[in-house]
Parts: structure tokens; C-alpha cells; sequence
């Protein structure tokens, strides 16, 4: 594993957030990869760690480059595609970089953490260092390489920082397992909230 | 299979194909209908396409709609119909007959060479008619099954089909989910809908009112060929969508103006017209009542597509079309729910065609590429697919 992890972090083809969620995942785990895309963080996994996996996605193009990469996935919307599946029928459910994309975010995460004992979540950092500078000096909304859209376009409707997730959790008595900080091209260990462009949480059920 | 390499494109085409028949359930050994009758012996027209390998690892089984036959794939010697999946089936087409080998059998209940109400009964030597006992989808895939022991298959690396095919392909996984590796369920339902068992019943009232149709017994005299035709015009406008009703004809007038009569005016009365008329001189009106009624009594709802709290290690590849009407999405939708709360391995796929429910038969492109890598994982498994690379 340690090889592949060197091996992909000199590679430029994988990215950052998949490396990282790649070394999380443990072997022939069950994993749920919500807005799975081509399927590029899934394939390696079923591929080398021999994981079951399933990908739910919206666009059928995507879907084609999974089957392609001989990956199961559904047809479907996130918030619509989790209701069915059984208590606990996953060891991971992952939201990468989707999540700001859901509408419902509460929901899709507490349904996450009933049929995954953990959840993965991804997301771009909005008070990240850059992104601070351009609302505050240039007085514009931020463009950066995790959120490079502008304004009126785009899929994007939940905008939050690393603090702002935290405190989420807190107060929904989720229980952080694990967080990663990742910055361009490396992971971050110090000011999260001002310098990491991505964080990836790994959550569980919080104690009752 | 022959080929005669002459008149057809070899690369593409399974060529020359011969049908084959399969007798069973003789005297003493006839077949129990799920209704409790009896019917035997049984016959089974069938083609094959491929061939098959020494482990007998790569059969597909490829089952049709309502109104098709065993001939999916090829053209008869002496004559260029091209099979009904010919699209779908041959050398390096979605199910490629360089690899697999695909079984095609006409139903029970058909008049492609089966056995069916327009077959002789060996008891009065006449036909059946309405002493044709009722079949349903179960019967279908139990004599289908019997076909399959006897070519010596004991797991099907896939069944496949549209529509009433892909009833089959839900009922083969309930009564025999052990000798299915994978499954293809295309535009398909668990069970007929309130809409879908009325227009049935519209397609069968409007044969049976055919005074031609002789409470069944017309054999001697000929079809009922009006009613059958207006049955098949119901049919027809269901397959298509309103899109592609409006691209394909539009309010186009046949001979540029009105008549103000009752003649045929726009293009779709002619299409319709056409449809009908072609359909009467290749399908028994019998059959249509028997098969439309086996479709409308199919229910496999409520636990019964996969009983028990076995799992089963089935593959589902479910595919449905967005403007098909007749059986839509959510449908196929329902067969997902399904197959998540039994932890199936399964992909579903909505593709966004815009013909209709005959997008299974003319759809071929994206279906090809979400079939043929389905199949190359079901067969190989992970030794193919990491050829593939991440991109």
C-alpha cells in the first residue's frame, strides 16, 4: 500500500482527495460512492483492494465510463438513492466533493451514517487563504481550483469552511474519527481553515 | 449455423442462419401449466449464434417481445429479413458472437415454430384454437429451461431482453437463479400496470370483435385480419414516442391536401395503415391473445423476483429510455429498489433516447457500450477490465 501511496502521489493522473480516501478504505470493505462519476476513485479500489462496490450517479455519460471500468452503478440523484438500502449494509459511504452539491445536506448525511458505519466526506475549503484574499482585497466571489466556477454557473449550492463543518458535527453529534487537510499538492497539517484547499472527514454515528 | 459469405458483410453479420427445434414433454411426460393444465408435447423453434466453449461458460440466452421469434439474429437462406436484435447480436456487436454464443427461442404460446394455439393438437389433429391451454411468462421460461438442459448448459452467462423479454429475464432469476450469472432486464416492468393490462385488453377486444375471429376457430378461413391489424396500430402508437412521432411524420399529408374523406390523409394513418397490414400476414391472432394475457397475469412484485432471505450472486445490468412511455422508467426504478434492499450487484442506466419503448430493438450505440463491458466483467472479471487503465 505504502508503494501505491508513493506511486500515485508522484503520479500526476491521481488526484490528492483519491489518494487519500484510497489509503482510508480498508481491503474487500463495502463502499457507497455518492456522485461517483467515471468512476476514478472507485476503479483503483475494486481493483487492488478488492472492494464491493457501488457508485450512484446523475450523469448517464459518467455512467457509461463506469461500466466501462467494469464498476456497478446506479442511475439516480443522491438525496433519492440512499432510502432503500438496509441499516449498516456498508462499511464506508462516501461524499466527495458532491456534497456541495446537495441540497438537503443534513439529511443525505444522516442517511449516510444509517447504512454506512462511516462516512466519508470530501469538500472544498471556502476560507482557504486565496479564496480569503479575493473576497476581502478584490472584493470578488472566489474562484479557486476546487471550486472553479463562476457565480451564475454553478452546481455548486452549499459553500463552507473546514470550521464551519466542524461545528456542524458538533452540533448534530457526529463524531469525528478522522480529518485530512490537503493543499494543492500536499497534505496540510497546520491552519486548516486558512490553508488547505480540500478537507476529508471521516465520520461515525455520535454517541447517544 | 451456415454461412454462405456471399450476399452479407461477414465482419458484422452472425450470415446465414438455419432455425432448429426442440421437442419435449411427449406422452405421459407432458408439461404442467402454472393454471394447473396440461400441454405436451411441446415444441421449441430456436436459433443459435457463436459458439459454444468447451465449459460451456458463455451462453446467452436472448428472449423475445410479444411479437418476436427466434430469428434475433442473421437472415433465413433465400431471404434478407435480418433478425430482430441483429443490431444487437453478431461479430463484435454488443453480444459478440466472436465470444459468446446466444440461444434465441421462440416462446410457448408463439406461432414462429413453437408450440401455440395455431398448432396442430395431436389429439384431434386439428389446431389448438382456444382449447390452447393458458400459458403464462413462467411457462415460457420453464420450457426454455428444459431447451437449455437439453444443449447441456448448466449456468447461463446471461439472459437478456426488452420489454416481454425482459419479463423472461426477471422470471428466470426467480425460478432458477442459480443458473444465471448475469441478467439484462431492457424496458421492462415486475408487473403490468392498470394502463398497461387496458391497452392489452383494447389490443385483444378489438381482435375478438372481428366477426373473421370466429370465437377462435378461423384457421380454416384465414385471419381476422381487421381486427388484428387495428390491435397492432394500438400497438404501434405505444412502442413510439410523441417525439418521435412528430420527427417521423409530423402532420405530414400524404398526397399534400385534405380529402375530406375518410381515406388516408396524414403519414402516420398511412405508417399505421402499413404496420397493420404487414403485421397480419406474419402473426397469429391467437397467439396475440394468449401472449398479451401471459404479460398482463405476470407479477413479480412483493418479494417474489428474489424469495427468501437467500442472497443471490446474480449480476443486473437494468436499462430503461426515458421517452418510453409504455413501460417507463420508474418501473425499471422499482426492480432497482428492489434488488438494493436484497444487496444485489447491479447497474442501472436511464438512457435519454427519444424513440420510445422501441428503443430496445433501435437504440444501439449506448446500449452496446453499457452491454459489452458488462458482459466482459460478468465473463472475465477484473483480468480484462484493468486493461482498461484509470484515466
Amino acid at each position: 500500500m505504502v508503494i501505491w501511496w508513493l506511486v500515485n502521489m508522484a503520479s500526476p493522473d491521481i488526484r490528492l482527495d483519491h489518494g487519500v480516501i484510497y489509503s482510508i478504505i480498508s481491503p474487500e470493505s463495502r463502499v457507497l460512492d455518492l456522485g461517483c462519476g467515471e468512476g476514478d476513485l472507485l476503479y483503483p479500489l475494486v481493483r487492488d483492494k478488492r472492494v464491493r462496490a457501488q457508485g450512484i450517479e446523475l450523469d448517464d455519460k459518467a455512467i457509461q465510463e463506469c461500466v466501462k471500468k467494469g464498476l456497478s452503478v446506479f442511475h439516480d440523484d443522491i438525496e433519492h438513492s440512499l432510502r432503500e438500502y438496509p441499516d449498516n449494509c456498508f462499511d464506508y459511504v462516501i461524499l466527495n466533493q458532491s456534497m456541495q452539491e446537495v441540497k438537503n445536506v443534513d439529511f443525505v448525511i444522516n442517511e449516510a451514517l444509517r447504512i454506512g458505519s462511516k462516512v466519508i466526506v470530501g469538500f472544498p475549503n471556502f476560507a482557504f487563504i486565496r479564496s480569503r484574499f479575493m473576497l476581502f482585497l478584490r472584493g470578488r466571489a472566489p474562484i479557486t481550483k476546487p471550486l472553479p466556477y463562476l457565480w451564475f454557473d454553478t452546481p455548486n449550492v452549499r459553500f463552507l469552511s473546514i470550521d464551519d463543518f466542524k461545528n456542524f458535527c458538533a452540533e448534530k453529534n457526529i463524531r469525528i474519527v478522522e480529518a485530512r487537510y490537503l493543499g494543492e499538492r500536499r497534505i496540510v497539517n497546520f491552519w486548516p481553515n486558512l490553508l488547505a484547499l480540500n478537507a476529508i472527514f471521516v465520520l461515525a454515528k455520535g454517541n447517544t | 449455423m451456415t454461412e454462405t459469405g456471399t450476399k452479407i458483410d461477414i465482419d458484422k453479420s452472425v450470415g446465414v442462419v438455419e432455425p432448429q427445434y426442440y421437442t419435449y414433454a411427449g406422452p405421459g411426460k407432458e408439461h404442467k401449466l402454472e393454471s394447473g393444465e396440461k400441454l405436451g408435447p411441446i415444441t421449441l423453434s430456436y436459433e443459435t449464434y457463436g459458439k459454444l466453449n468447451k465449459e460451456k461458460t458463455n451462453a446467452i440466452l436472448a428472449l423475445h417481445a410479444l411479437s418476436g421469434d427466434a430469428h434475433a439474429a442473421g437472415i433465413h437462406s433465400g431471404h434478407d429479413n435480418k433478425g430482430w436484435w441483429d443490431d444487437m447480436i453478431g461479430p463484435g456487436k454488443a453480444f459478440d458472437t466472436n465470444r459468446y454464443f446466444v440461444i434465441c427461442s421462440n416462446v410457448i404460446g408463439g406461432c414462429k415454430g413453437s408450440t401455440g394455439p395455431s398448432s396442430i393438437n395431436e389429439a384431434t389433429g386439428k389446431p389448438y384454437a382456444l382449447d390452447f391451454p393458458f400459458i403464462t411468462i413462467a411457462d415460457m421460461v420453464h420450457a426454455q429451461r428444459h431447451l437449455i438442459d437439453y444443449l447441456g448448459i448448466d449456468r447461463l452467462l446471461c439472459v437478456t431482453g426488452g420489454s416481454m423479454g425482459g419479463m423472461q429475464v426477471l422470471q428466470w432469476v426467480a425460478s432458477y437463479p442459480q443458473r444465471v450469472r448475469s441478467a439484462i432486464p431492457i424496458a421492462t416492468a415486475l408487473k403490468h400496470s392498470p394502463q398497461q393490462i387496458a391497452f392489452n385488453e383494447v389490443v385483444r377486444q378489438s381482435i375478438m370483435a372481428d366477426p373473421a375471429w370466429r370465437e377462435g376457430n378461423y384457421y380454416a378461413y384465414g385471419q381476422p385480419e381487421k381486427g388484428l391489424a387495428v390491435a397492432r396500430m394500438i400497438g404501434h402508437i405505444t412502442f413510439m414516442s410523441d417525439q418521435s412521432m412528430e420527427e417521423k411524420f409530423s402532420r405530414r399529408l400524404k398526397s399534400g391536401r385534405f380529402s375530406f374523406g375518410f381515406d388516408t390523409d396524414f403519414e402516420v394513418e398511412g405508417y399505421l395503415h402499413y404496420r397493420g397490414a404487414n403485421f397480419v400476414k406474419r402473426f397469429d391472432a391467437n397467439s396475440y391473445l394468449y401472449i398479451t394475457k401471459a404479460i398482463d397475469y405476470f407479477d413479480l412484485s412483493g418479494g417474489r423476483l428474489i424469495p427468501g432471505g437467500k442472497p443471490i450472486d446474480t449480476r443486473f445490468l437494468v436499462i430503461s429510455f426515458k421517452s418510453d412511455w409504455l413501460y417507463p422508467s420508474h418501473q425499471s426504478q422499482e426492480i432497482v429498489r428492489l434488488l438494493k434492499r436484497k444487496r444485489v450487484d447491479a447497474t442501472y442506466c436511464e438512457l435519454g433516447t427519444t424513440y420510445g419503448h422501441d428503443a430496445f430493438l433501435v437504440e444501439v450505440e449506448e446500449q452496446t457500450t453499457l452491454i459489452k463491458h458488462f458482459l466482459d466483467k460478468t465473463f472475465n472479471g477484473y483480468l480484462v477490465v484493468s486493461e482498461h487503465g484509470i484515466s
